[in-house]
């Protein structure tokens, strides 16, 4: 590396800017109108002449922005949680023991994984309002867990298998019993692979707008990226384009924190199921 | 990622391995095994079957029914009487067709980016954390908050990008709208179909392009003739990712347009007709549409996948 050119040097280099510019350039904006001023939003200019918290202050006042974002915040944390449980069993059963149709289940997941979610909305909707799971925040959890397994299946499936499960026999020879062969060995082994799930299954929960605005029609279990929809301008017929834009940096900022400490274990997620050679 | 092996090796069943002599006594271990699996794996199939499997059925039966929510006690049989109302509808045709255009074109760039930015990642010799975590962006980020940034820029007289055009309203012109959809489309997507590529890319040895490049190959004969043929099973997986997802577009649309001036995709057009004409057995049919493309389009890829499919992964891989 180091018998690299001054041109290809300064060839990286922009690249490596543009791709950055490319990336930041939306959610900059996103800040910069976030941060205007109500009377200076029809200044196309990128960055604020004058800055102001009013729209944070707003929003993070309102029960319009932030019964909503609890809503995203439990609906998500629940469904991720179940979801994690269910498809680390299932997981299990696929790295480890051997039963008849465990080819039929992993194809039923992928087939899950591709379904067209507008299909299940019609259906899911008439029957959520026959249970009265319509408008509640497990008319949302249940959908969210069924769409979250198959990622999860898929993505620990693929963990467990590189697990070397041998170690637990061994810290059985050594005296251990099965419940401290399992915590003491095999759990933190199987912990990255847990987390890397978690954090993919909850963005993908956090991420959902169709359920979202299918099943709900209060704050009461409304999520954030749904709610954004209702909130009101001035007017009848201005946009609330401040508030809005700080509701998305608001949402966004999770998915930044994530991002900045969980980078390795997201890439490793995602590409553990879907692509070997 | 490459030292994954298939299951059936890894599962060291005591059958497998023992003297004939203890057959009787193993195959009731083995049994004991597959119940303990069956306890395991019913939760999650329950779930998943609960939640498709049978509204799917009630979606078949919904799409033969005349049955609007304004009218509840005029709900009858009418047999096929709503997919030839949709499939006669010039509504569908011109969403089919926007929700085509809109695959093809951002799956299509999205690959060639994608590719480009998975070298880039791949290569780089600066910042590498830093690149590949800001990447991860625009995958992690709500895609309606994203929606909302592409239509304040491209508002007339509010965002820079319809300033920079000279105070152009691209959104309220068909193909316009389209083409500003494809791009929102393709920066949500490019990070994920890269990181895909990624892993596909770091399974092409560094010493056969360096052989290569020795023997006189160009690079660009060394992308074309090594690392593409090798790639072949992480692209065809990505792109049977992208398509599908691409296929059922709605949070993008509905945040830019709301499908008005022709723009709808057939899930948008699907969620009119169930929550603003109120009309279950048309949006039923509508759905029951959509999932015979989409299982349309699975079936091609996985026709064209061979054995790479992912469904084979519990068998040779």
């Amino acid at each position: 590396m180091a018998a690299l050119s001054g041109r290809q040097r300064a060839g990286w280099a922009t690249t490596n800017v543009v791709v950055i510019l490319l990336v930041l350039i939306p959610v900059a904006w996103l800040l910069s109108l976030s941060l205007k001023a109500p009377s200076a939003v029809t200044d196309p200019s990128f960055w604020p002449a004058q800055w102001t918290w009013g729209n944070y202050s707003g929003i993070l006042t309102s029960a319009q922005f932030l019964r909503p974002l609890l809503n995203s915040i439990g609906i998500g944390l629940i469904s991720t949680f179940i979801s994690v449980v269910l498809a680390s069993m299932a997981a299990y059963a696929i790295a480890r023991l051997s039963f008849p149709g465990k080819s039929v289940l992993v194809g039923l997941a992928l087939l899950i994984a591709m379904f067209p979610l507008i299909a299940l909305v019609t259906p899911l909707f008439t029957i959520e309002r026959a249970l009265g799971l319509f408008n509640t925040w497990f008319g949302l959890i249940i959908p969210y867990v069924a769409f979250g397994l198959p990622l999860g299946i898929y993505t620990l499936s693929a963990f467990f298998r590189e697990i070397p499960w041998e170690l637990e026999k061994a810290a059985k020879m050594d005296g251990a019993s099965p419940f401290q062969a399992f915590t003491m060995v095999i759990a933190p082994l199987a912990a990255p692979g847990m987390v890397t799930t978690a954090i993919l299954v909850f963005l993908a929960c956090w991420n959902d707008f169709l359920l979202a605005i299918s099943f709900t029609s209060t704050i009461a279990s409304r999520t954030a990226p749904a709610a954004m929809e209702y909130f009101s301008g001035g007017s009848v017929f201005t946009t609330p384009t401040g508030p809005i834009s700080a509701a998305a940096v608001v949402i966004t900022i999770p998915i930044i924190i994530f991002v900045l400490f969980f980078q390795r274990r997201i890439v490793a997620g995602l590409t553990s199921g879907a692509v070997k050679g | 990622m490459s030292t994954i092996i298939p299951p059936r090796e890894t599962t060291a069943t005591p059958a497998h391995a023992k003297p004939k002599r203890e057959r009787a006594r193993l195959s009731e271990g083995a049994k004991q095994e597959r119940r303990l699996a069956f306890w395991l794996i019913a939760p999650a199939v329950i779930v998943m079957i609960a939640v498709t499997g049978y509204p799917l059925v009630y979606a078949v039966i919904l799409s033969l029914e005349r049955y609007n929510l304004e009218l509840p006690q005029d709900v009858k049989f009418i047999g096929f009487a709503n997919y030839g109302a949709v499939l006669t509808s010039q509504y569908w045709w011109q969403a089919l067709t926007v929700t085509v255009i809109i695959t093809v074109f951002s799956v299509g760039i999205t690959l060639v980016l994608g590719m480009l930015l998975a070298q880039v990642l791949h290569r780089t010799v600066f910042f590498r954390g830093t690149i590949r975590t800001v990447s991860l962006i625009p995958y992690g980020i709500v895609t309606v908050a994203a929606a909302y940034s592409w239509q304040f820029a491209w508002t007339p007289s509010e965002g820079y990008l319809s300033a920079l055009f000279n105070n152009s309203a691209p959104l309220t012109s068909q193909v316009q709208a389209i083409a500003v959809i494809i791009v929102a489309e393709i920066w949500k997507t490019t990070p994920f179909m890269a990181l895909l590529l990624l892993a596909g890319l770091s399974l092409v040895p560094d010493d056969l392009l360096r052989a290569a490049r020795v023997d006189g190959a160009t690079s660009w004969q060394a992308f074309t003739r090594i690392t593409l043929p090798l790639m072949k099973p992480a692209i065809l997986v990505a792109l049977l990712f992208r398509t599908l997802d691409s296929f059922r577009i709605f949070d993008n649309i509905f945040i830019l347009t709301s499908g008005n001036n022709g723009t709808a995709s057939v899930s948008t057009l699907g969620y009119d007709n169930l929550f603003n004409a109120l009309n279950l057995g048309i949006g039923s049919a509508i759905a029951i549409l959509i999932f015979i493309c989409v299982a349309i389009i699975a079936v091609v890829f996985i026709l064209g996948f061979g054995t790479a499919a992912p469904g084979s992964s519990a068998g040779k891989r």
